[in-house]
C-alpha cells in the first residue's frame, strides 16, 4: 500500500496544508510518496525530500505546471496513479480545482475534505457546513482523498531523506492557459497559517473600520479575516472570508468581533482553539461557541483591547 | 450559443439542520427545500449571458427524484428557457450526477456549462470539475468574473490569497463562486411562465449512466458540541484572562 501526495506548493517551498497531508497519508499508513509538480520547483521538491516520513520524491518540472492547471495537472497525476492505493493531496483551492478531475478519470468517488482515517477505506467528513459528520467507506480500488487543513498535525518539515525522482510526463491539453494572477500583498500572516485570528462581522459597519482590528493583528501577529455577511456587505474582500464557503482554520486564538455567529460562519472557525466574542448582542449565537464573551459595543472595546495589548 | 445550468435540490440554506435520530442521515421531515445557491448564481448568470445575446438558449438540468421538477421550475421562474430532469431514486453522488451531465452534453452540445462550485448539503465541490474531465473539456473553477469571447472565456478565479484569471476554450465548464452575481427574485409573471415550459425526463439508463454509489455513509453523527464559555464584564478582564488563564497572548 503506497500513497501519493500531490504537494501543495510554489516551486519554492512547501505549504503547510501539505505537511497536514502527510500526516493524514501516515495516518492511513504504508509507504508516503510525494509528487510536486511545478516548473522551476527545484526547491519545493527539495523541501518535499526532508518531509518526515517520506519515501520518495516524485519531481515534475516543466512549464506546462506552471499555474497548477488542472487539465495538465489531473492528467500527470492520472498517468502516475497505477502505482498507489490512495491519491491525497489538501483541500486549498489548488486541490478542489484538479481532484475531481482525477477522480473521474480513474473512474472513481473523490472522498472531499476528509477530517479523519478510521481505516485504510474508511474516512469521517463533515457535511452540511459542519453541522454533522458523516463516516463513509470507498468500495473504489483507489482512494482518491482531499484533506481538511486543520484536522490533523502536520509532520515535521525536516527530518525526512526521501529521494528525488524526476518524472518526464509532461502534456499541454491545450484547453486552458493562465493570465495573470492578482496577489494581495500581505503584510499578516494568511489566514490558514496564523496562529492568532481578529475577524469582522457586518457589526464592523464599513471596511474602513477594519482599521481597528487591524492595529490589534498587528500587535498579536495575527491575520485579519471577515463573516461572509461582511464580505457580502462590502466591507471585506472573499479572500478574507472565514466559513463554510470561505477559509476553514483554527487558530490557537480567534477573536470575533461583530459576528453573530450564523451556522456557517462557525463551520469555519469552531475547531479553534480559543474564541473570543465581542458582540453587543447577548443573544448572539457566536457567544454559544465563544470561551470568552465580552458583550460590548466592539467600537469602544476594540480600541480599549488595543490599548491594553501596548501597555 | 447554448447555456447548460446545474440546480441541485437541497436543504434550504437557513434551515438549522439535524441528525435523525438512526443517526444515518439528516432529518429531512417537513424541511424546505431549495435551488442550491451556488447553482442560482449559476442560473443567473446564464440568464445574463442569453439578455446580453451572448448566449440563444439555457438549458436546466436537475438529477434526483421527480420533486426536482421543483427546483427545475424555480429555474426556469429565475429565466431559464427548458428543463432537464434525469429522474432516478439512486442516492446523486457526484461521480454519478457529472456521467449523467457529460452525457447530456453530447446530446444538446452546449458552448458553455455553468455548475455551483459546491452544494451546501454534502459540501462535496466535485460535480463541475468532474463534468469537465468527463467530456474532454477546459474548466474554469470558483468564477468570480466570465467574459466571452472569440470562443474562449476569460474567468477571473478566487484562489488562496487573491485572484486569478485564465483563458479557457469553449466549450468550458465555469464553477460558480459567490461574487460572481447577485441572483435576482424570480416575479410573478414569470413563476406564471415558468409553468407552461418544456420539461423533458431521463432517467440514467436512457443516457447510458450506471449511477451505483461508490462511497457507502455508514453513520452521520453531530459534531462534537463546544461549551460556552464565560461572559466577562470588562475588557481589562478579557486581556486578564487571555493572559493568564488561557495563555494565547503574552
Amino acid at each position: 500500500m503506497t500513497s501519493l501526495v500531490v504537494a501543495d506548493h510554489d516551486n519554492g517551498s512547501i505549504k503547510p496544508a501539505t505537511l497536514v497531508t502527510v500526516a493524514a497519508a501516515t495516518a492511513i499508513g504504508g509507504d508516503i510518496h510525494i509528487l510536486v509538480a511545478g516548473s522551476g520547483s527545484a526547491g519545493a521538491a527539495d523541501a518535499a525530500a526532508s518531509v518526515a516520513g517520506v519515501s520518495r520524491v516524485l519531481h515534475a518540472d516543466n512549464e506546462v505546471f506552471g499555474h497548477n492547471l488542472a487539465e495538465n495537472l489531473a492528467a500527470l497525476v492520472v498517468e502516475l496513479a497505477g502505482d498507489y492505493s490512495h491519491i491525497l493531496t489538501s483541500t486549498t483551492t489548488t486541490g478542489k480545482n484538479f481532484l475531481p478531475r482525477v477522480a473521474a478519470l480513474l473512474d472513481v468517488a473523490q472522498i472531499s475534505d476528509v477530517s479523519g482515517v478510521i481505516s485504510e477505506d474508511t474516512f469521517t467528513r463533515p457535511i452540511y457546513a459542519g453541522n454533522a459528520i458523516a463516516t463513509v467507506q470507498s468500495s473504489d480500488p483507489i482512494k482518491v482523498i482531499s484533506v481538511r487543513g486543520t484536522a490533523f498535525d502536520g509532520v515535521a518539515a525536516e527530518g525526512g531523506t526521501a529521494t528525488v525522482h524526476a518524472v518526464a510526463h509532461a502534456t499541454d491539453a491545450g484547453l486552458s492557459s493562465w493570465l495573470k494572477d492578482e496577489i494581495v500583498k500581505l503584510e499578516r500572516p494568511e489566514l490558514t497559517a496564523a496562529q492568532v485570528i481578529i475577524s469582522g462581522g457586518r457589526g464592523m459597519q464599513s471596511g474602513d473600520n477594519f482599521v481597528i482590528l487591524e492595529s490589534v493583528a498587528d500587535k498579536l501577529g495575527a491575520a485579519v479575516g471577515a463573516s461572509r455577511a461582511a464580505v457580502d456587505a462590502g466591507f471585506a474582500p472573499n479572500d478574507m472570508q472565514v466559513g463554510q464557503t470561505g477559509k476553514i482554520v483554527a487558530p490557537e486564538l480567534y477573536i470575533a468581533v461583530g459576528i453573530s455567529g450564523a451556522i456557517q460562519h462557525l463551520a469555519g472557525m469552531k475547531d479553534s482553539k480559543v474564541i473570543v466574542a465581542i458582540n453587543k448582542d447577548e443573544d448572539a449565537p457566536i457567544f454559544q461557541v465563544a470561551d470568552y464573551g465580552l458583550v460590548a459595543d466592539l467600537f469602544n472595546a476594540v480600541p480599549e483591547f488595543d490599548k491594553l495589548l501596548e501597555g | 450559443m447554448k447555456v447548460l445550468v446545474t440546480a441541485k435540490r437541497v436543504v434550504d440554506y437557513n434551515v438549522n439542520v439535524r441528525v435523525n435520530s438512526d443517526n444515518t442521515g439528516i432529518d429531512l421531515n417537513n424541511v424546505k427545500m431549495s435551488v442550491n445557491p451556488f447553482d442560482e448564481i449559476a442560473i443567473e448568470e446564464a440568464v445574463r449571458l442569453r439578455e446580453a445575446g451572448t448566449a440563444e438558449e439555457v438549458i436546466v438540468v436537475s438529477v434526483g427524484q421527480s420533486n426536482c421538477q421543483e427546483q427545475i421550475r424555480t429555474a426556469l421562474a429565475l429565466g431559464a428557457d427548458r428543463g432537464i430532469l434525469v429522474e432516478t431514486d439512486a442516492e446523486t453522488q457526484p461521480l454519478g450526477v457529472a456521467k449523467c451531465i457529460a452525457a447530456l452534453i453530447e446530446k444538446e452540445a452546449p458552448g458553455l456549462i455553468i455548475t455551483g462550485k459546491q452544494a451546501i448539503d454534502d459540501d462535496f465541490s466535485q460535480t463541475g470539475q468532474m463534468i469537465a474531465a468527463l467530456a474532454g473539456l477546459s474548466q474554469a473553477t470558483f468564477a468570480s468574473e466570465v467574459v466571452i469571447e472569440d470562443g474562449k472565456a476569460n474567468v477571473t478565479r478566487e484562489i488562496d490569497g487573491g485572484l486569478e484569471t485564465i483563458t479557457v476554450s469553449l466549450p468550458a465548464v465555469v464553477t460558480t463562486d459567490l461574487r460572481l452575481n447577485e441572483p435576482r427574485y424570480a416575479s410573478l409573471p414569470n413563476i406564471m411562465k415558468a409553468k407552461k415550459k418544456q420539461i423533458d425526463t431521463y432517467t440514467p439508463e436512457d443516457l447510458g449512466v450506471d449511477m451505483a454509489p461508490r462511497l457507502t455513509t455508514l453513520k452521520v453523527e453531530p459534531p462534537e458540541g463546544r461549551q460556552a464559555g464565560v461572559i466577562v464584564e470588562t475588557v481589562e478582564e478579557l486581556v486578564d484572562k487571555l493572559k493568564n488563564e488561557a495563555k494565547v497572548i503574552s
